[in-house]
Formats: structure tokens, C-alpha cells, sequence
């Protein structure tokens, strides 16, 4: 197995150290919130989680798109690779989103339109996985996959407008809040800081994450190259 | 005796080069397809009574599954949804079927080897499988009329209905034809689906709903915009990527 690149490494090193500074910030530099008081910490990681798994769902589509365009299995590697990223940042968000909401909101779960589109939406996932499971011959699979995913994430505004005119009480803390929302705050510039930086290590997490699966992905083809040369063999 | 010569057969009135000719041509070509699926169905007469039984059944299970029995008001909350629930389900059966009988049979590899646009291939599939949708509409709606004793035959709600359905078969003709190509074609054609055709039902629902309840026009507008938005979307991105789907 070729030593990854040294842009690679270099990749690695930096976002670890970036995740230990936003670790650091979100839990001794941030000031505590008034109201909620230290649960409002998980918005840190929350917000960027669920910004990343949107980007990943594009990212998708977007490679799934080039694919099309010049069938080379390089981009189908990356759509492939950004969908299982992009679900795993929708289970943090998902998960920290449920451990924030029960003393916020009394409960793990409500069925307000923002937290069931993102349900909808991981669910669309899950079925790519499952349609890429389900389909033997490679070439097929990424054509497919790449059709689905870009199906997927037109979908997923569309959705998110059908039920935007449903009154929410998700917090808005990013713009405009809904009067029925409840939760939100406003951020102090020490929260702001450490909000972007947070969104910032993120953002290097999901890019490293996804340029070691795509290392993966590229090795696990070569392998299959090579045990079908030693079949012929 | 000598056979009379036959005329010639009627000249090829399209021509090709020129757009309304290719125009002409392409419709023609949908319109073939779509007969094909009808005469197959006239012939069998097996998909068209099973999508009826199926929506009956969805209708009468909700109802001990809801209670509906229990008050007209619960049927008449539930109605839209009931109504849609049953579209949804049956539609995703006989999307399967009109996809899977192309493959097993042949015809689908047959299609693709005659001179015909793939835009067409899908149009005349996404059309047959509307139709279908319809039919099964026409008998559900007064049903649901009759049994919920709901207005559900007001040319409004028609329209709804029209407007769900193209874009449910529009997008549900894509995706089964992603489907009958994986391993488990028939589970896979309802998880694939369902999810990205939400936005379809929440706004069927929603307008279903206000044309029953007699609402105002303002409050069924917002609905009625976003189904058109949604159809027009999906068929546009139906027609672009049909061809990587069927190409081999």
C-alpha cells in the first residue's frame, strides 16, 4: 500500500490540530449561555455537522454530474465517498441536534418540518447506498448512483420549501429568526468567533475525511483489478 | 391474376431535417408507446384491476387502521390523506410492473435498438404510466366520495390530482427504471422513490385538503404553484437524464 501523499499528511496533521483548537474554544473560550446555559455548547458542533452534510449531498451530485459527462470512475469514487461523509455528519447533527433539544425542548424529538426533512433527506441517502448495493457491474452502478444522486438533491430544497410555509420552531440563529421559534439566542462576538472556527475545522474534517475515502475507494478498485488478473492468470 | 401493385405505403410525411418534422416524428413516437402499453393492458387486463383492488384495499385498511369509523369529522380531516397515501402506493405498483414486463420481456432492449430518441422512450413510458395513475383515479375519487362522503369530485380537486400525478409518474418513471436494473428491483423502486417524491405529497395533501375544507384561493395557491414547480422541475430533469439510465 503506496505512503499517502505528503499533501495528504500535511492534511491530516492540520485538521487534527484544528479540531483540538475548536475543542478547545467551544468549551473554555465560549462564554456559557445565559438561558440554556453549558447544553448550548453542542450548537458548536451541530450547525457545522449539519452545513457539511448539505455540502457533502452536493458534492455528490456535483461529481455525480462530471461523471456523467466523462465517465471516469475517479468521480464516481468522490460522489460515492462524499454520500457515506455526508451521512455520517447527519447522524452527529441529528444526534446532537436530539441531546440539545431534550432540556431545550422537553423532548428527543418533535415532528417540526425542519428535522423531518433532514430525516427525508438521509433517507434518500440511505436508498443510494442501497441502489449502489444492489447493482453488480461497476460502470452501471456509478451511472445509476450518479442519476440518483442528482435526482436527490433537487429534491431536497423542494422539499424544505413545501414545508417552509409550516410554522417551525426550529431555532434561526444564522439570520432571520420565525417568531415561533424557541431556543435561539444571539451570539456574542467571543460565541462568533468560536462558531466560525468551529464551522472552519469542520469544513477540514469533511475535506480530509473525504480525500482518505477516495484513497480507499481507488485502493479497493486496485485490489479487485488485481484478483481478477490472478483469476485469468 | 396479377396482384394489383400496391399502393405505396403511405409516404413518409415526416421529414426529418426539418424541425416540425422531427417534431411530428417524435410525437408519433410517443404516441406508439403509449398505445403499445394500453393494447398490452387491454390484452392482459392484469395491472389495471390489481392497481384498483390495491387502492380499495389501502382505503378500507385506513379506515380500521384510523378509526375513521368513528366520526365523520376524522374522515373528513383524513380524507386528502388517505386519498394521496393510496395514489402513492399504487402508483409505485404499477410503475414497477410497466418497467419490469419492458425488461423481462424484451422489449425494453428492442426499443433502444430502433431509431428513436431516448426523450421519446421515456415520454411515452412517463405517459403510460400516468394514464394508469388516472385510471386508477377515476375510480378511487368518487370511492372516496361515496365512502367519506367527502366533495371529491370538484373540478379543482381534479386538477390537484392531475397535477400530483404528472409529477409523481415523471419522476417515478425515472426511478424505476433505475430500479428494475438493481438486485431487488421491486423493494427497491418504493425506497427510492418515496423520499424524493415528499414534496409531491405534502403539497397533493395540502391541496387536497384546502379544495375539500373550502378554502380560500390564497391559501391553495401557494400548493397548487408548488406542484407545478415540482412537475415542471422533474420532468425537465427526467428528460436529461433518461439517456444515461437506458444507455448500454
Amino acid at each position: 500500500m503506496p505512503k499517502a501523499s505528503r499533501s495528504v499528511q500535511l492534511l491530516n496533521i492540520v485538521t487534527a490540530v484544528l479540531m483540538l483548537i475548536a475543542l478547545g474554544l467551544v468549551f473554555l473560550y465560549a462564554p456559557r449561555e445565559r438561558v440554556m446555559g453549558e447544553v448550548q455548547r453542542i450548537f458548536y458542533f451541530h450547525v457545522p455537522s449539519a452545513w457539511l452534510s448539505f455540502t457533502a449531498f452536493v458534492v455528490t451530485a456535483v461529481a455525480g454530474a462530471v461523471y456523467l459527462r466523462t465517465a471516469r470512475p475517479f468521480w464516481d469514487q468522490v460522489a460515492s465517498s462524499s454520500v457515506e461523509i455526508g451521512l455520517l455528519f447527519t447522524i452527529m447533527a441529528t444526534v446532537s441536534g436530539s441531546i440539545w433539544a431534550r432540556p431545550a425542548w422537553n423532548t428527543w424529538w418533535t415532528w417540526d418540518p425542519r428535522l423531518t426533512t433532514y430525516t427525508i433527506m438521509a433517507l434518500i441517502y440511505v436508498a443510494y447506498l442501497m441502489l449502489r448495493q444492489g447493482i453488480e457491474d461497476p460502470e452501471r452502478r456509478a451511472r445509476f448512483a450518479a442519476v440518483y444522486g442528482i435526482v436527490g438533491v433537487i429534491s431536497v430544497p423542494i422539499t424544505w420549501f413545501s414545508i417552509r410555509w409550516w410554522r417551525t420552531i426550529h431555532p434561526v440563529v444564522i439570520g432571520s429568526g420565525s417568531a415561533t421559534a424557541e431556543g435561539g439566542f444571539d451570539m456574542t462576538s467571543k460565541m462568533l468567533t468560536t462558531f466560525l472556527f468551529a464551522n472552519l475545522a469542520f469544513t477540514f474534517l469533511y475535506a480530509t475525511l473525504l480525500v482518505n475515502r477516495v484513497r480507499l475507494a481507488r485502493f479497493s478498485e486496485r485490489v479487485e483489478q488485481l484478483k481478477a488478473r490472478l483469476l485469468a492468470a | 391474376m396479377q396482384a394489383e401493385p400496391r399502393p405505396a405505403a403511405r409516404p413518409v410525411a415526416t421529414d426529418l431535417a426539418q424541425p416540425a418534422g422531427r417534431a411530428r416524428h417524435f410525437l408519433r413516437v410517443v404516441g406508439a408507446i403509449v398505445w403499445k402499453d394500453l393494447a398490452a393492458e387491454l390484452r392482459s387486463r392484469e395491472l389495471l384491476s390489481a392497481m384498483i383492488v390495491f387502492a380499495l384495499l389501502v382505503i378500507l385498511t385506513f379506515n380500521f387502521a384510523l378509526e375513521l369509523d368513528r366520526s365523520p369529522a376524522a374522515r373528513e380531516r383524513t380524507g386528502a390523506g388517505v386519498l394521496w397515501v393510496a395514489t402513492v402506493f399504487t402508483g409505485t405498483l404499477g410503475l414497477n410492473r410497466s418497467l419490469a414486463m419492458e425488461k423481462d420481456r424484451g422489449s425494453l432492449d428492442g426499443m433502444l435498438l430502433a431509431p428513436i430518441d431516448r426523450s421519446a422512450l421515456y415520454l411515452g413510458k412517463a405517459l403510460g404510466n400516468l394514464l394508469f395513475i388516472l385510471l386508477v383515479e377515476a375510480i378511487l375519487l368518487p370511492v372516496l366520495a361515496i365512502l367519506f362522503n367527502l366533495p371529491m369530485l370538484r373540478p379543482l380537486l381534479l386538477g390537484v390530482v392531475g397535477l400530483g400525478a404528472v409529477g409523481y409518474a415523471a419522476v417515478g418513471t425515472l426511478l424505476a427504471s433505475l430500479a428494475m436494473h438493481s438486485r431487488s428491483r421491486d423493494v427497491m423502486l418504493p425506497i427510492l422513490l418515496l423520499p424524493v417524491a415528499v414534496p409531491v405529497l405534502v403539497a397533493a395533501v395540502r391541496a387536497t385538503s384546502g379544495v375539500l375544507a373550502a378554502s380560500a384561493w390564497d391559501e391553495i395557491a401557494p400548493w397548487i404553484n408548488l406542484l407545478i414547480g415540482y412537475d415542471v422541475i422533474f420532468i425537465a430533469a427526467a428528460f436529461m437524464l433518461f439517456e444515461y439510465v437506458v444507455e448500454e
